[in-house]
C-alpha cells in the first residue's frame, strides 16, 4: 500500500492549546476561591464573583476544561499512534474541538451567573448538557471510528482506557443529568432526595473513576513506556486491573454518605468495595513505575519522566487514602471537613495534573515539529514549583481537615461538646493562607508551561512543520503478550 | 486461561465497547435500581406538604447562591452531631428536595435544623453581611438578595413542573402563589426557607431541640 495517509496532529495541537489555557483559566479560578475563603473581601460583595458561584467554574474549569482537553488531545494523538491509521471523521473531529470549547465557554459563563443543577461537578444546566452530550458522543464516534480504521490488530491497552472512559462517562452524564426544565435558567430532576443523593454520588464517584482515572490511565499506559523508552512492565497485569478497576469503581460512590440517610446496606457495599479497590490502583501504579526500571537514571536529565513518576508515587498515594477514607470510622472524622479538600488535590494535583504535564511534555514536540520542548531549564522548574506547591497544599489540607474533624466531635468531662462551630474556623485560619500561598506557587508553574510551550509551538505558528506520514506496520498475524514477570 | 480465550476481545473494537459498557453498568444498576423502588416507599411524614410558594422559591434561590458548597443538611447519626445540630436526618426529610441539598463540605454549620434557631432579623443582617453578627466569618456577604423581586409566574411555572414529577400541589396551591409572593424579595425566600428547615417537614409537635453551646456559630 503506497504510503500516503498522514496523522491528524492539528486537532492534536488546537487541544493541547486549549489545555494550556483552560489550566491557566481553571487554577486562577482556584486560587481567586482559596482567598476568599481565608479573606472574604475577596468576594466583592458581587453576585458571580463570590465564592459560591466561581467554585462549580474552578471544579468545571480544570476537570473538564483543562483536564478534558488534554485528554482528547491525547486520545486522538494516541488512538492514531497505536493503530498506525488517521483519524477518523476528519470534520467530525474538528467539531469536537470547536464543540468542547464552546460547551466548556457556555458552563463557564453560566454557572457564575446562577444557572446551576447544584449536583458537583455536574452543575451545568439542562441546555449546556445536551451540548456536552452530543459533542461527547462524537468523540466516541471519532474515536471508535479510528479504532475501527487501525491497521495494528491488538488494540493497544491505553485505547481500552480511553474507550472506557468515553462510555462511561457518556452513561453517567446521561443518567445524572435526567431533568425536566421549567425554563432556560431553570431545571428541576426527576430524582429527588436520598435517590437523587445516590445517583449523584455514583456519578460524582465515577466521574473522578472514569474521568479522572480511567482517561489518564490511558495516557499513562502511552506515555509512560514511550518517556521510559521501554515496554510496559506487564502487558498482562495492565488487562487484568483494567477489568478489575472499571467493574469496582461503580460500586464505590456510596462511600460518600456514609452515617447519612442512605441506607445502610448500601453504605456498606460502598465501603467494601473501596477497599477492594486498592488492588487494581495499585497495579496500574506498579505497572507505571515498574516500566521505569532500568530507566531510573533518566530522572536525572528528563523533567517529562520526573513528573510521570511522581503522578504514579501521587496516584498510589491518593488511591490508599481513598480507600482509607472509605472505611466508616475514618470517614466519621473525615467527612465534611477539609481532608475531603486535601485528598481531592492529592489526586487531582498530584496524580491528574502530573500524568497530564508529564504527557503534554512528552507530546508537545512531536505534534509541534521540534526535536525537543523549548526550554528544559523551565520544565526543571514547574517540576519544583508543582512538588513544593502540591506538598504545601495537601499537608495544609490535611491539618486542617484533621483540626476541623476533631473539634467537631470533642465533648468536655459532662458530655457537652467542646467548641461552637466557629472556633473550627478560627482554628484553621492559618492553613487557609498557606493553601492559597500554594495555589499561586502551582499556578505559576502553569503559567512557565504555557510559555514554554508558546515557545515550542514557534514553528507551527509560522506554518512551517510538515505532516507526518502514518507508517506502515510490519505484517505480525500473531501477537501473544509475555506471561505475567514472576508467575508464568 | 490460555491468551487465545482473550484475544478475540483484544482484537475486536466493538466487542470490547459492549463489554465495557456492561461491566461498568453493574455496579450502578446493583446499587440504584432498590433505591429506586424503595424510594415509592420512603413518603413524607404525615402532615407534611411539599414546600409552599414562598419557600420554594426561597430553596431554589438557595441552590443557584450555592449555598450546599459549603453547608450540608444531612446529621450523621453520630453523636456529636445530634449534640451539636439535633435529630439525626432522615429519608423522609428530604422526599421534596430535587435536587437533594445534603452538601460534602462544612466550611459553614450544618443547616439540616436551622429553621427557628435565629430570629428573621438576624438571619437577614447574617446574610446582608455576615460579619455585622459573627464578626470572625469568612462566609461572603449576600447584598442583593434584598433587591431582586420574586416573579410569581416564574414559581407557579416551577410547581406545575414538579406536580409533573409527581409532587402533590393542587390547583389552590399553584394559584395561591400570586398573593404568597406579592411584593416578597429573594431575601425574603430565603429566609423563610431557612426558618423552616428542620420544622416545616417534621411531623408536628416532634421538633428537636438542640443542646449545649455548640448550636451558637
Amino acid at each position: 500500500m503506497p504510503n500516503t495517509e498522514y496523522y491528524n496532529d492539528k486537532v492534536v495541537r488546537q487541544f493541547l492549546l486549549a489545555a494550556a489555557v483552560w489550566g491557566i483559566i481553571g487554577m486562577s479560578v482556584g486560587v481567586l476561591a482559596a482567598a476568599q475563603l481565608a479573606w472574604p473581601l475577596f468576594n466583592f460583595d458581587t453576585s458571580w464573583l463570590t465564592f459560591s458561584h466561581i467554585r462549580p467554574d474552578h471544579t468545571f474549569g480544570v476537570i473538564f476544561a483543562f483536564g478534558g482537553s488534554a485528554l482528547i488531545g491525547t486520545c486522538y494523538y494516541v488512538v492514531q499512534r497505536t493503530g498506525h491509521a488517521r483519524l477518523a471523521y476528519p470534520r467530525l473531529a474538528a467539531f469536537t474541538f470547536w464543540g468542547w470549547q464552546a460547551a466548556c465557554l457556555a458552563a463557564m459563563i453560566t454557572m457564575p451567573l446562577g444557572l446551576t443543577q447544584s449536583k458537583e461537578y455536574a452543575e451545568p444546566e439542562w441546555w449546556v448538557d445536551i451540548l456536552i452530550a452530543v459533542v461527547w458522543v462524537s468523540i466516541g464516534v471519532v474515536f471508535f471510528g479510528s479504532l475501527a480504521r487501525r491497521r495494528i490488530k491488538h488494540i493497544y491497552v491505553a485505547n481500552w482506557y480511553y474507550g472506557a472512559w468515553i462510555i462511561a462517562v457518556g452513561l453517567l452524564h446521561i443518567v445524572n443529568n435526567l431533568v425536566i426544565p421549567v425554563s432556560l435558567s431553570k431545571s428541576y430532576p426527576i430524582y429527588s432526595g436520598v435517590v437523587d443523593a445516590m445517583v449523584q454520588w455514583w456519578y460524582g464517584h465515577n466521574a473522578v473513576a472514569f474521568f479522572l482515572t480511567a482517561g489518564f490511565l490511558g495516557m499513562m499506559y502511552y506515555f509512560v513506556p514511550r518517556q521510559a523508552q521501554q515496554p510496559l512492565w506487564s502487558y498482562r497485569f495492565s488487562i487484568v486491573n483494567f477489568w478489575a478497576l472499571i467493574s469496582v469503581y461503580m460500586w464505590a460512590g456510596a462511600h460518600h454518605l456514609m452515617y447519612t440517610a442512605l441506607p445502610d446496606w448500601v453504605q456498606s457495599v460502598g465501603m467494601a468495595f473501596s477497599l477492594v479497590l486498592l488492588m487494581p490502583s495499585w497495579g496500574s501504579a506498579a505497572n507505571g513505575l515498574m516500566t521505569f526500571n532500568g530507566s531510573w537514571p533518566k530522572l536525572k536529565t528528563d523533567a517529562a519522566a520526573k513528573f510521570m513518576v511522581l503522578a504514579l508515587v501521587f496516584y498510589a498515594g491518593s488511591t490508599f487514602e481513598g480507600s482509607m477514607m472509605a472505611v466508616k470510622t475514618v470517614n466519621k472524622l473525615s467527612h465534611y471537613t477539609d481532608w475531603t479538600v486535601a485528598h481531592v488535590h492529592n489526586g487531582a494535583l498530584g496524580w491528574v495534573a502530573m500524568i497530564t504535564i508529564g504527557s503534554l511534555y512528552a507530546m508537545a514536540p512531536r505534534a509541534l515539529g521540534r526535536p525537543a520542548m523549548y526550554s528544559q531549564k523551565a520544565m526543571e522548574w514547574h517540576f519544583w514549583l508543582h512538588v513544593f506547591g502540591v506538598v504545601l497544599y495537601v499537608g495544609s489540607m490535611w491539618v486542617a481537615g484533621v483540626t476541623e474533624g476533631l473539634m467537631w466531635r470533642a465533648t468536655l468531662p459532662d458530655g457537652s461538646l467542646t467548641y461552637p462551630f466557629i472556633d473550627s474556623l478560627l482554628a484553621i485560619q492559618p492553613m487557609y493562607w498557606t493553601r492559597w500561598f500554594a495555589g499561586v506557587v502551582i499556578l505559576a508553574g502553569m503559567v512557565l508551561m504555557a510559555w514554554n510551550l508558546w515557545h515550542t509551538a514557534a514553528d507551527a505558528r509560522a506554518r512551517l512543520i510538515k505532516p507526518i506520514p502514518v507508517p506502515i506496520p510490519e505484517p505480525d498475524p500473531h501477537q501473544v503478550p509475555e506471561p505475567l514477570p514472576g508467575v508464568g | 486461561m490460555a491468551y487465545k480465550h482473550f484475544e478475540i476481545i483484544e482484537k475486536n473494537a466493538a466487542l470490547l465497547g459492549i463489554l465495557t459498557a456492561i461491566m461498568v453498568s453493574i455496579g450502578g444498576l446493583a446499587e440504584i435500581t432498590p433505591l429506586f423502588m424503595e424510594a415509592h416507599a420512603v413518603k413524607a411524614p404525615a402532615g407534611v406538604k411539599p414546600y409552599d410558594p414562598l419557600r420554594l422559591a426561597g430553596k431554589d434561590v438557595y441552590v443557584r447562591e450555592g449555598c450546599y458548597l459549603c453547608h450540608s443538611q444531612m446529621i450523621r447519626a453520630l453523636r456529636a452531631e445530634t449534640q451539636r445540630y439535633g435529630h439525626f436526618s432522615t429519608a423522609q426529610e428530604s422526599v421534596y428536595d430535587r435536587p437533594f441539598q445534603w452538601g460534602s463540605k462544612r466550611t459553614g454549620p450544618d443547616l439540616a435544623r436551622v429553621g427557628g434557631k435565629y430570629t428573621d432579623d438576624w438571619q437577614r443582617l447574617h446574610l446582608e453581611d455576615p460579619r455585622q453578627v459573627v464578626p470572625q466569618s469568612n462566609m461572603p456577604a449576600y447584598p442583593w438578595l434584598e433587591h431582586n423581586k420574586i416573579s410569581a409566574e416564574d414559581i407557579e411555572a416551577r410547581m406545575r413542573v414538579l406536580r409533573q414529577l409527581g409532587d402533590p400541589y393542587t390547583d389552590a396551591d399553584i394559584a395561591s402563589a400570586r398573593q404568597a409572593l406579592a411584593g416578597k424579595t429573594e431575601m425574603d425566600a430565603l429566609i423563610a426557607y431557612l426558618q423552616g428547615l428542620g420544622i416545616q417537614n417534621e411531623p408536628a409537635g416532634k421538633v428537636p431541640v438542640p443542646t449545649g453551646h455548640g448550636g451558637m456559630p
